[in-house]
């Protein structure tokens, strides 16, 4: 589904990714930990197409297609989608606006579907009709988000930090839809979503059964495993000794073979 | 103040020039008795087929479906004007004040007849009887929810159009004003000044709807104000989305009652080497009594655009916000905003937010990640910043205001 390959990424003029090498294949959900500034949203922003982020080397393949230098717009049409972690207000566009447009239509009212939608993340009519991201609270930026991409239904979806700011009544409601977005709730052989999440607790990634983790450190994935021993590793150690235990551990298995 | 009396006054601020905006030499454009009268018609459906878009353009409904009345000025000639209401009045000024003795009481009430050379024109052309305007009042305690429409059309190159209007909403009445000003596509070069002024009686309630649906060459001077009484209420709606060569306006609403209420939403989309300087004010002399003064202003191309507002608080427990914001879109083009507030007292709250700037490139990247091109973005985004809620409209003319404004804008982006 994505593949990168010795991708090198600089904002401004400092490189923040640096030949970052990651394949996710279809049916599959990635999670990625890193302590802060070490890269993580900036991965996710250039896979996006933002014009602040300068590929220098490397590609980016989504469904086999070359898309290193696509617009963002052509990008989203091939079927990708984000849920951002801090989305800009926009005044006068209202949130039920939003939806209609991930929806893919140019022009349209709030009708029975964008409802049926918002209420599936218990977003009522009259949020629906506020000013998207003016005044929402932590969690209410969240499931706008969601909804926002459950309107869309990306094949590919990125979330950053969908988690964060969000108590723990609404971390269920979330958790289900990301499963929905993402087809966990299908056979491991029917999935064709996949996914790539950041985020700093582990209740998300339960809730979704990610098949994959990596820590990022300093632009690098700098180590993978199974999610829940990633967890254990960064919760009991630091993201730090996490990576040096994954480099011993591989240079171990490399000297008894 | 007699008749006499104004005259001399208006004599004197014959070329007392306007405190803001550019000098318009009045005299390079024609007054309307060097021209034919206009034929009057049965009903507006008559007028032109080649106006017709320009009426809808206004806002005008030409069918007059849905509207409790109708008025069209063509020139200076009434061609129309009927009131479908009982309780409703609405006819020229000059034939108005054929009918009531009272009315003359009403003229320059509000605003003062030496307030400018435009003003005092005005007095004076009037005095010939060449001006018309129109005269719209609602009886005591009528509540007249279906819009009014008026309409007030240029057709003539060269010519000076001179209204003057009054607006009255007697006690516990209400009225809804739509009104539009046009021109026609041949006329290179026009003037308009228009006197309006509106008198809101206690307890009554007054929304005034105007787009200005002006062309490149065309200078208009409105001089408006507004006297609100004992929980009477005025909203004006203005929106101005095509080009004009030059507009100043600073129209003026006195709270002089009680929990009178007045709020100014303006809307202005400018375009090409327009001058504007457009304002709203609002003083507060009753107790209790409340504005909210809120403009978007669009500045692209060359266009150079002075917003202002103005609040001041007199009356005890008086309340005034200004919330005024600025989108650029050129870099050659201007945008002066002057947001000003004057409190006399300590028992009052006065507010205001402005801010000017261009289109932050995240918003537009966070719609493109929905799927957007770049160029929807940003029509998406002018579209929300002068997408201005409003309030106090009943539902059926809230609708149709919306209708307007969508046409409007459609224009543009």
């Amino acid at each position: 589904m994505l593949e990168i390959k010795n991708l090198t990424v600089q904002v401004g003029c400092r490189e923040i990714l640096r030949d970052l090498s990651l394949n996710i294949e279809r049916g599959e959900v990635h999670v990625l930990f890193g302590p802060n500034g070490c890269g993580k949203t900036t991965l996710l922003m250039t896979l996006l197409g933002f014009p602040n982020y300068k590929v220098t080397r490397g590609s980016v393949r989504l469904k086999g297609v070359e898309i290193t230098t696509l617009p963002t717009n052509e990008r989203v049409r091939l079927g990708l989608g984000m849920s951002f972690q801090h989305p800009p207000e926009i005044r006068g566009v209202k949130l039920g606006e939003m939806v209609n447009i991930a929806l893919g239509r140019k022009e349209g009212e709030i009708d029975s579907e964008v409802v049926g939608l918002a209420r599936r993340l218990n977003i009522s009519v009259a949020f629906l009709n506020r000013d998207v991201n003016l005044g929402f609270s932590g969690g209410e930026v969240k499931r706008s988000e969601i909804l926002q991409l459950l309107a869309q239904s990306p094949d590919f979806i990125m979330f950053d930090e969908p988690d964060s700011g969000v108590d723990i009544e609404n971390i269920e409601l979330i958790g289900e839809v990301m499963r929905e977005l993402l087809d966990r709730n299908k056979m491991p052989s029917r999935r064709e979503k996949a996914g790539l999440i950041i985020t700093h607790s582990g209740s998300i990634m339960r809730h979704l059964n990610a098949d994959r983790a990596h820590v990022m450190l300093d632009g690098r994935i700098a180590c993978s495993g199974m999610p829940d021993e990633i967890t254990r590793n960064v919760m009991a150690n630091g993201f730090e000794r996490c990576v040096e235990l994954c480099k011993t551990g591989r240079e171990n298995k490399e000297g008894l073979e | 103040m007699n008749k006499k009396e104004r005259v001399e006054r208006a004599e004197r601020a014959k070329g007392k020039k306007a405190a803001l905006g550019e000098d318009i030499a009045i005299e390079n454009f024609t007054a309307g008795k060097e021209h034919e009268e206009h034929e009057p018609l049965n009903s507006l459906d008559e007028f032109p087929e080649k106006y017709q878009q320009d009426l809808l353009n206004a806002g005008i409904e030409p069918s007059e479906k849905g509207r409790s009345g109708s008025f069209l000025q063509r020139d200076c000639s009434v061609v129309f004007s009927a009131a479908k209401f009982p309780g409703l009045e609405i006819k020229s000024t000059t034939d108005a004040l054929k009918d009531h003795d009272w009315l003359n009481e009403y003229f320059w009430r509000a605003v003062p007849v030496d307030a400018d050379k435009y003003t005092a024109e005005l007095e004076l052309d009037e005095d010939q009887e060449q001006t018309n305007g129109y005269f719209i009042r609602s009886e005591a305690g009528r509540k007249v929810t279906m819009p009014v429409q008026s309409c007030l059309f240029i057709t003539t190159e060269k010519i000076g159009q001179k209204v003057h209007n009054i607006v009255i909403a007697e006690e516990g009445s209400e009225l809804h004003i739509i009104t539009g000003c046009s021109v026609a596509h041949a006329v290179n070069s026009a003037l308009h000044l228009g006197v309006s002024e509106f008198f809101v009686k206690r307890g009554a309630k007054i929304t005034f709807t105007m787009i200005h649906n002006w062309s490149r060459g065309v200078e208009v001077r409105p001089r408006s104000a507004v006297v609100i009484e004992d929980d009477g209420t005025f909203i004006s709606n203005y929106i101005l989305m095509t080009p004009v060569k030059s507009l100043q306006m600073y129209p003026t609403a006195y709270c002089v009652g009680r929990n009178a209420r007045a709020t100014f939403q303006t809307v202005i989309y400018a375009h090409g080497d327009a001058r504007i300087d457009s304002g709203s004010r609002a003083v507060l002399q009753g107790a209790g009594s409340r504005a909210e003064i809120i403009s978007r202003v669009i500045a692209t191309e060359n266009a150079k655009v002075v917003a202002r507002s103005d609040v001041v608080g007199e009356g005890e427990n008086a309340k005034g916000h200004i919330e005024c914001q600025g989108l650029m879109l050129s870099d050659t083009a201007e945008v002066e905003s002057i947001p000003e507030l004057k409190a006399t007292r300590r028992d009052l709250v006065l507010s205001h937010e402005a801010a000017v700037g261009k289109i932050a490139e995240e918003e537009i990247q966070y719609l493109m990640a929905r799927g957007l091109s770049e160029e929807e973005a940003t029509s998406v985004i002018i579209r929300g910043f002068l997408n201005v809620d409003i309030t106090g409209l009943p539902e059926a003319l809230a609708r149709e205001t919306k209708k307007m404004f969508e046409m409007s804008l459609e224009k543009v982006v």
